[in-house]
């Protein structure tokens, strides 16, 4: 079975976001970008079933700048096999990237897609439900845990009371939270390996998608800012001041 | 047009995310109906029909809704869109799960997690964690909206909606349930709580979290945890505030051993007091603190406790 990981270049979770001036969006110039970290946790997951024999091809594919090919070979140095860079520059909703992946799914014949649940830039959370609607595939969504069987993948799921578990007719989709794994490090060697893995390059034209946006962002701005207050000398002290307030 | 809310309930009882829900619908479009999709859900059907500003409640009852699967929702959902110009869901795990799927099948785009509603078309939502406030016009389709539910005031329970049963629609039979491990607690709801007292990777244990339980049960508050508090197994996942787990905004949120990264912060910065009790001067946390007490936690909360008195 083959395994389809999408792969998102994002700014890095470390880098504190400045809103630019013009209010026009978020200020990505010389910032740190990294994989999102669902996505690295996605690859992490694929190479796991490759490794217990439930998975034959893991394919990497990112939508995104030329940049985004650097987010691929991290994916390929981790150890998927192959990379996709379908290039688009600018923004690109959740529903014009599923309509994409759909595609890419639908020509590899891909038995499994695990994407990450959100992309910590947008943070819509949305893609993987998406492309399981296009595709008319089951989604195990918010994944802690994965189970392939005969058929079937069992996924449990971090829900808002606890866990729970499902079990998921294949073809599937997979997206991942952040306890289903601990992603490895790429060892050296696999980095250079990676650099000669083949990252075939497309257009969302290629695959006969309008990516443009259908929402129009109207502005950027910084959300209202906390100031710090007062250090208080103990916690009987801090009692005091919370019941002179009123709150306890 | 109108709007529809997907209920989010226990079936035998409403949560309160769909009332705050509504808030967010009544100012997008009427008349509101709200759906309530389950099975033996009359107890949560009935509650929803006290939903003040609702015009009618959709109940569907049968077992394939029982675990709110993606797949039977979303038809479900997709057979009722075409009298709805906007679908809204509060974005708790099942809203998350269920409308981009619903959104997809509409070809349309959704719009997740809104804070505010700033016209019928023009909504608030948070990026990069809350570190950035977009704010989006949504013109020519159908809205898709799931609302961040820490943003809305619910609305009052003195209404008086009629319910109509609806028949369930197709299953796909593409998933089905195996089982679940919820954790069950006294305590509030996170997600409701006036108060919450969370504890962190400081905390340095599950027993220790004990120190923290002791305070909730006192302030009759939740409990909550930081990610590594979570990863280190003190606490069920489903204690989780931030970016990716909860977002709070209790009258009260106690921090205790939490450094505060951003993707803490992301969950809980909108309480209205902010309390942190760290040992480091220097924690990130303090930054938006109300009242920060430097103390180690080991001293510092039983002596909260005690001058709790008795
Ligand atoms: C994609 C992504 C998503 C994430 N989502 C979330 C999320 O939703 N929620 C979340 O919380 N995190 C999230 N994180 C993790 C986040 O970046 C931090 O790693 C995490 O919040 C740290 O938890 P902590 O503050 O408990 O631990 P630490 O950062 O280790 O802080 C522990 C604190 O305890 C203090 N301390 C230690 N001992 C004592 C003592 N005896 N007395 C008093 N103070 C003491 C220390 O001074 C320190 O400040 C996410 C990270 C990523 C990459």
């Amino acid at each position: 079975m083959k395994v389809l990981v999408p792969v998102k270049r994002v700014i890095d979770f470390n880098v504190a976001v400045r809103v630019k001036a013009d209010r026009s969006g978020v200020d990505l110039a010389n910032v740190k970008m990294s994989i999102n970290p669902f996505d690295e946790i996605a690859v992490e997951e694929a190479i796991r079933l490759k490794e217990k024999g439930k998975v034959t091809e893991i394919i990497a594919v990112s939508i995104g700048p030329a940049g985004a090919t650097e987010t691929i070979r991290t994916a390929l140095a981790m150890g998927a096999d192959r990379g996709i860079l379908v290039k688009h520059e600018g923004e690109i909703e959740p529903l014009a990237v599923a309509k994409i992946l759909k595609a890419v799914a639908t020509e590899e014949q891909a038995g499994l897609v695990i994407l990450g649940k959100q992309a910590i830039d947008d943070d819509c959370n949305q893609t993987g439900q998406m492309l399981a609607a296009l595709l008319g595939w089951p989604q195990g969504t918010f994944a802690a845990k994965l189970e392939i069987g005969d058929g079937e993948i069992q996924v449990t799921r971090e829900v808002d009371g606890g866990l729970q578990t499902l079990a998921l007719k294949l073809p599937a989709i997979v997206t991942t939270d952040l306890r289903l794994n601990e992603p490895r490090y790429a060892s050296l060697p696999n980095i250079m390996k990676a650099r000669k893995k083949p990252i075939a390059e497309k257009s969302a034209g290629d695959y006969g998608v309008d990516p443009a946006p259908r929402l129009k962002v109207l502005e950027v701005t910084e959300p209202q800012k906390r100031r710090s207050g007062a250090k208080v000398g103990s916690a009987t002290e801090l009692v005091a001041h919370l019941r002179g307030v009123g709150v306890i | 047009m109108a709007a529809l809310v997907i209920a989010e309930h226990s079936n035998a009882a409403l949560d309160d995310a769909t009332a705050k829900a509504v808030t967010a619908a009544i100012q997008i479009s009427s008349p509101v109906h709200v759906l309530v999709a389950g099975s033996n859900c009359q107890g949560a059907a009935d509650a929803a029909a006290k939903l003040s500003g609702v015009e009618k409640i959709l109940v569907a009852d049968d077992a394939r809704y029982a675990h709110c699967l993606a797949e039977p929702m979303a038809e479900l959902i997709l057979s009722l869109a075409a009298n709805y110009d906007a679908i809204l869901a509060p974005a708790t795990a099942n809203g998350k799960n269920i409308l981009p799927r619903v959104a997809a099948k509409l070809d349309v785009p959704q719009i997740s997690e809104i804070i505010e509603v700033k016209s019928p078309d023009v909504f608030r939502r948070p990026i990069y964690a809350g570190n950035a406030i977009q704010t989006v016009e949504a013109k020519g389709f159908k809205k898709i909206i799931t609302v961040r539910i820490s943003a809305f005031a619910p609305v009052a329970m003195n209404g008086n909606a009629a319910v109509e049963k609806i028949a369930a629609s197709a299953d796909p039979g593409l998933s089905r349930f195996v089982g679940e491990n919820l954790s069950r607690s006294e305590r509030p709801e996170l997600t409701s709580a006036k108060i919450i007292i969370s504890g962190g990777r400081g905390l340095q244990s599950k027993e220790n979290f004990a120190l923290i339980e002791r305070i909730a049960d006192r302030l009759g508050a939740a409990v909550g945890a930081s990610r590594a508090a979570v990863d280190a197994g003190f606490v069920p996942n489903d204690r989780q505030v931030g970016q990716t787990g909860k977002v709070v905004a209790p009258e009260l949120y106690i921090a205790v051993g939490i450094s505060g990264a951003i993707q803490h912060l992301a969950g809980m910065k909108d309480s209205k007091i902010i309390v942190a009790i760290n040992k480091d001067e220097g924690a990130p946390i303090f930054t938006i603190a109300d009242y920060g007490l430097v103390a180690d936690l080991f001293e510092a909360l039983p002596e909260f406790e005690k001058a709790l008195g008795v």
